[in-house]
């Protein structure tokens, strides 16, 4: 390489590089690395004053905090749960019956990943409408069918809230999982595929003993985002039940709750920035090593093709 | 035969239900928005044959809808322009040149696509705070750009490793500059990867809610988003007015949704799906 290239080489890459660098430098490790310091503090309103020790992390495990932890948690890992049986066998369903169907796969691609682009607050609103209890075509519908003693406010109850947002979750993100599918479907050798059916295996058989297995790989995929997206859900149940997780904290989380003691909230008060760090780094010390976890043991179930 | 023709009409019933289920509501929704509010209340599920286009009228001219959604295009164009312009130049220099560090830096980088934004808020809010960038379109326009970059110069610095080297040679006997090279033969080639990050970076951003509702106060700054969970507060149960807001809101991606919908899926489910 010529001198000359060489230094219009080293030029061109300060000048490209730095750039970039400098912004995720400043706006996203930077931050990212204090935030586990700040636990570690005492606050006074955004003011530090002074070491804290675990102090914030003893008084997110005392009341009233311990309290709102424990729920919350739990309907983290209900709408997990949920989501991940429902959604994930849902959208292989979706990703199996494209894949089999030759006519229309275009106009139906489009349509089941529609509401992915939609944004959270837009479908929050839509479902909120379509669920009032007075208005609602939801109660409307099942009234006029002749159970009109299941017509609920399903978002006003405190049984109900929470699998209504689960089910609102569903209609909004099925088609993810949906799309990740149809291409793993579609990324299987089909020489495979032709090599059962000719050896006189049933579509279910193919199915089960091929395609399942070499799906691995996009099961993995979907889990960990599953995981990661259910214990830090926060649009969905902010835009219906606020900060709180109304009714009476049945749709709170722990991406709520951060939020609440971080910035303070209309019912709870003033903010607390040292128990909002200690439990920022306790979500992230459960998402982070849930996902590294679950993707070390999923891919070790994963086959070569 | 009868039998894969029998599972075939199934999992066609399958679609077509899907198809209902994710339509009828958006049908409902836009449906609504053309029809009088008390008229609504009345009849939840009758036709807008007489289609009242005067609720899209108020939600423009009465309250701060147009402003929201002003500062939405500003905030979405502008990051965008930023992370395009940055990814192009990280991804050319990290995709083509081999010097020492590059991995280093490469994997430096990767490691910010790990980090949820979300969690690194309360630090981010004092330090913007400090820099004067609270409740400033800018300083969201700096933090979408940093949290965006890591996964558009991954996808970026792909699309260059996978263009022939002889191009480079080809172009520097000629007498073109580094720089040169980039611009003119090797950003045109490039344009598939640019229009995935784009789509990857710019869908979250216009729909984000979270970022604004921490670092954006003033009302005359607040995106679209945030702004309709004002709207919702000021339009209580005037129906109508309220279904032709969220309309507004959604429009923009769904037309551009059925433009390039091929586009959309890859920029969507990029990262998820290898090849």
């Amino acid at each position: 390489m010529s001198s000359a290239l060489r230094r219009d080489q080293n030029r061109t890459t300060r000048a490209l590089l730095i750039p970039a660098l400098t912004v995720i430098i400043v706006f996203t490790t930077v931050p990212a690395l204090t935030t586990l310091s700040y636990a570690f503090f005492s606050w006074n309103g955004f003011e530090r004053s002074g070491l804290a020790g675990f102090d914030n992390f003893q008084r997110l495990f005392q009341y009233p905090y311990l309290e709102q932890l424990t729920a919350a948690l739990t309907h983290n890992t209900i709408a997990f749960v949920a989501i991940m049986i429902l959604q994930t066998s849902l959208g292989l369903l979706l990703a199996y019956a494209m894949f089999r169907v030759k006519r229309g796969l275009r106009l139906y691609r489009v349509v089941v990943f529609l509401p992915v682009i939609f944004s959270l607050v837009v479908v929050g609103y839509l479902w909120q409408s379509l669920l009032d209890p007075y208005y609602g075509p939801i109660n409307q519908i099942i009234t006029a069918v002749g159970f009109p003693e299941l017509a609920k406010p399903w978002l006003g109850d405190t049984t109900t809230a929470l699998p209504s947002l689960i089910f609102i979750n569903l209609w909004r993100w099925v088609g993810f999982p949906a799309i990740v599918f149809l291409a793993g479907l579609n990324a299987i050798n089909t020489e495979y595929i032709e090599a059962a059916r000719i050896d006189g295996a049933s579509e279910s058989q193919v199915f089960r003993k091929i395609m399942f297995p070499l799906l691995a790989p996009s099961l993995t995929i979907i889990t960990v985002l599953t995981f990661i997206g259910a214990y830090e859900w926060f649009d969905l149940p902010f835009v219906i039940g606020g900060s709180n997780g109304s009714p009476a904290g049945a749709t709170d989380t722990l991406a709520l709750m951060f939020y609440r003691t971080s910035f303070g909230s209309i019912d709870s008060g003033a903010n607390d920035v040292g128990v909002g760090s200690a439990l920022g780094v306790l979500i992230f010390t459960l998402v982070g090593l849930g996902a590294a976890i679950g993707s070390t043991l999923l891919r070790r179930r994963e086959v070569e093709q | 035969m009868i039998k894969l023709l029998a599972s075939r009409t199934f999992f066609q019933s399958i679609l077509v239900i899907n198809l209902l289920l994710v339509l009828l509501p958006v049908f409902f929704l836009f449906n609504s928005s053309l029809r009088e509010s008390n008229e609504f209340a009345r009849t939840p599920f009758a036709l807008a044959r007489d289609p009242f286009w005067e609720n899209y009228q108020r939600v423009w001219s009465e309250g701060e809808f147009g402003s929201y959604f002003l500062n939405s295009l500003i905030i979405t164009g502008g990051s965008l322009v930023l992370i395009l312009i940055l990814a192009l130049g990280a991804g050319f220099v990290l995709g083509r040149y081999t010097f020492t560090g590059n991995n280093i830096i490469f994997g430096f980088i990767l490691t910010g696509m790990l980090v949820p934004a979300k969690l690194a808020i309360l630090p981010l809010f004092i330090q913007l705070n400090w820099m004067n960038l609270l409740d400033s379109r800018l300083g969201l326009i700096l933090v979408y750009t940093s949290a965006a970059l890591p996964a558009a110069i991954f996808i970026m610095s792909g699309f260059f490793k996978s263009l022939p080297v002889d191009l480079d040679n080809a172009a520097r006997i000629d007498g073109a500059s580094e720089f040169k090279l980039l611009s003119k033969v090797l950003v045109p080639l490039v344009r598939p990867g640019m229009a995935i990050v784009a789509i990857y970076s710019a869908i979250p951003i216009w729909n984000d809610f979270f970022l604004p509702l921490v670092f954006l106060q003033s009302p005359e700054k607040k995106t679209l988003m945030q702004g309709l969970t004002v709207f919702f507060g000021q339009y209580a149960s005037q129906w109508g007015v309220l279904f032709a807001g969220l309309c507004l809101a959604a429009l923009p991606l769904i037309v551009l949704y059925l433009i390039l919908s091929e586009q959309f899926i890859k920029g969507l489910t990029a990262g998820a799906v290898k090849g």
